[in-house]
């Protein structure tokens, strides 16, 4: 008799392998695992924090790009003088940063108030101009003032004092330089309050969180396997984003890249906490997504994203500077930019720390598995 | 050796207002497939997940194997395989995936490969689980709580929205583990899941038991195990019901929307003598069937009210 004959068969059961054991952080290690799995997989995710702040930079870095000799461009009400006056301007040694257009009175008030032209220029009885210009937009000042002295120049004006001027537009000091941090923090602060918060609650809903609680997974493996993913993911937000700067921006990275990981990982995790203490109770995510946005908003508009909080008056900067995206954009911006060291920054780190420890203690005590 | 599942005087009040668990008594011996049957409310799902230790009764003492939740929760949760009522299992991974991730939290889990065969999940074992029927979706439901070499499965509605074959299928699951030396406890709403799966069961309803024995045990305390139906063409008022009750081997009488549910024990002794009375009143039958007495004879008995009643 042949052992294939002796060997019973059963089609339910297959025969039982040699049981396996699990490690102590095969729970852990799983959990991680399933999460990178699900962001992989889930091509929203990918947009919103790796594609979306990349437009966001693109979009907003080339609105407002510090373009070599901004033209200025000057409406010339077409007249008996106008002529004479494109004329002058021609001669302007600079006569390149001008863009004149003579134009119909009636064009020339419309792209004005459109933005269009930064100056109108109305010839006046006899020789003379009359300039009109906006004291409250910069570029129209500007404007006037250069008009003038070329104009005057081009009329026979002499400079007394002998002047030169070296134009210098270092990287560094640029909106683009400005903005690229802001956005990191701003891009940290929002994958960390949804990617914690929106699927904890999610879980919480689908019963998941309860189906887990039912196993012998460890809560605290549960909880660090989602602020490893977190971590894992922000290397790569920040990673991008920078290199984007580098590249298409030619910013410069004083800092070294370890000091601005270690402030982007206790960013990261600083709302990690913030997100967990949102989810801590919500039962759907409706009531998750108002709250994460209620909480996220003064954030965007006081912690310096698009432009700085100095805007705002002074006597509310020490509250805006008790934000933690404020301390974590502050932070950036300065290692980033300037190359301080870590230890020159104590105060915004120690900020960070007390909102995300505060919180996770708070959300440890309050949680709902079920 | 202690029961497999024992409680005693559960409570469980939802902020201080609704009683959703009564004081309830429950003794489930190892080996056992015991079912919770009763209408949706009744305090079923509350009951089980205070028994998984995923729910604090209010009052009341739990214990599975001898040892209870506060003293010995970690070493317990290895025991117990659990499918709860409508967990969503997450879309984007696999089934292995999720058997795998639901294997490593235990010390010493089956194969995956094994559960997947035994599930017939085999074939779908790389599919996404967004893309699994319901049938496929509870038996990967069961494959979680089976993943872990239970001692006791815990199921709540298992087979609630699933097709004749996919019940039938979870059915033979079931009885699978059970044979191999498990001990089962489900709920349900579905009698005749409970009379072909359970070996003693409780009805619940309002958060009491308010029976339990063996389906045939049930159904023989109704009295009698064939139900005689029929109608009459005329309005007969309260009278008609003691003559009812007055035929031979009658045990009781129901009247529901002009319809009367007799429960009788010889169903040829009865008949006869039930057409020569409807005769004899001059009114004539429109309706006349008989059949076994169920579960839910016993349920409709004890309570008044259908089971399914929404």
């Amino acid at each position: 008799m042949s052992v294939a004959q002796e060997t019973p068969v059963s089609a339910i059961k297959a025969p039982s392998l040699p049981p396996r054991r699990n490690g102590r952080w095969s729970g852990y290690a799983h959990l991680l695992m399933a999460r990178m799995l699900e962001l992989k997989r889930e091509p929203e995710v990918v947009f919103w924090v790796f594609v979306f702040p990349l437009l966001l930079a693109l979009g907003l870095g080339i609105a407002f790009r510090n373009k070599p000799g901004d033209a200025i461009s000057v409406a010339i009400v077409d007249g008996s003088n106008a002529a004479n006056a494109q004329s002058m301007l021609a001669l302007s040694p600079h006569h390149e940063q001008f863009r004149p257009q003579i134009v119909s009175a009636e064009e020339a008030r419309k792209g004005f108030r459109l933005g269009k032209y930064d100056l109108v220029i109305q010839p006046s009885a006899g020789q003379g101009f009359e300039y009109r210009y906006d004291p409250a937009r910069p570029e129209s000042v500007l404007a006037k003032t250069e008009v003038n002295d070329a104009l005057q120049a081009a009329a026979g004006r002499k400079d007394i004092l002998s002047t030169t001027s070296i134009a210098s537009s270092e990287p560094g000091s640029r909106y683009i330089d400005f903005l690229i941090p802001g956005l990191l923090g701003m891009n940290l602060m929002n994958s960390g309050m949804w990617g914690i918060g929106f699927a904890l609650v999610d879980m919480r809903q689908r019963k998941l969180l309860k189906r887990f609680v039912g196993t012998p997974m460890r809560r605290g493996d549960f909880l660090l396997a989602l602020a490893s993913s977190r971590l894992i993911l922000m290397i790569v937000e920040v990673g991008l984003l920078l290199a984007f700067g580098v590249l298409f921006f030619h910013m410069r990275v004083m800092g070294s890249v370890g000091t601005i990981a270690l402030i982007a990982g206790l960013g990261s995790l600083t709302f990690g906490g913030v997100g967990l203490l949102t989810a801590s109770r919500a039962q759907k995510i409706e009531s998750v997504s108002g709250l994460i946005n209620l909480v996220m908003m003064p954030m965007w508009i006081f912690s310096g994203v698009f432009f700085s909080y100095e805007r705002f008056p002074a006597i509310i900067h020490p509250l805006i500077k008790a934000l933690p995206l404020t301390a974590l954009n502050d932070a950036l911006r300065t290692s980033i930019l300037e190359g301080t060291p870590l230890l020159h920054q104590w105060s915004r780190l120690l900020i960070m720390l007390l909102w995300g420890g505060i919180s996770f203690l708070l959300a440890l005590k309050w949680f709902r598995w079920t | 050796m202690p029961a497999a599942i024992e409680c005693r005087d559960l409570r469980k009040t939802y902020d201080g207002k609704v009683e959703a668990v009564r004081g309830l008594n429950l003794q489930i011996q190892a080996g056992e497939c015991f079912g919770l049957l009763g209408p949706n409310g009744a305090g079923k799902t509350t009951t089980i997940e205070i028994l998984e230790g995923l729910l604090q009764p209010t009052s009341g003492h739990v214990s599975i194997f001898g040892h209870t939740w506060q003293e010995n929760e970690r070493e317990m949760r290895e025991w117990l395989g659990i499918s709860l009522q409508e967990t969503r299992l997450s879309d984007k991974l696999t089934v292995r995936e999720t058997i795998e991730l639901f294997a490593s939290f235990y010390r010493e889990p089956r194969s995956s490969d094994e559960v997947l065969g035994q599930l017939q999940l085999t074939e779908k074992a790389d599919s996404w689980v967004g893309k699994l029927s319901g049938g496929q979706r509870q038996r990967l439901a069961v494959a979680t709580a089976l993943v872990c070499n239970p001692k006791i499965l815990f199921l709540d509605e298992p087979t609630t929205g699933l097709d004749p074959q996919s019940r039938r299928q979870l059915w033979e699951i079931i009885r699978v583990f059970q044979r191999d030396g498990g001990t089962v406890l489900l709920t349900t709403h579905y009698m005749d899941e409970a009379e072909r799966l359970c070996d003693r069961l409780a009805i619940v309803d309002h958060g009491q038991i308010i029976a339990e024995g063996s389906p045939a045990d049930l159904i023989d305390r109704l009295g009698g195990h064939h139900v005689v139906e029929f109608a009459v063409n005329q309005d007969l008022n309260g009278a008609a019901t003691a003559l009812w009750r007055s035929l031979p081997s009658v045990e009781s009488v129901r009247e529901e929307n002009g319809l009367v549910e007799l429960n009788v024990r010889e169903p040829h002794l009865t008949i006869p003598a039930l057409l020569d009375s409807i005769a004899k009143q001059g009114s004539a039958l429109e309706h006349l069937s008989t059949r076994q007495a169920s579960l839910e004879d016993v349920f409709v008995r004890l309570t008044g009210r259908h089971l399914r009643d929404d």
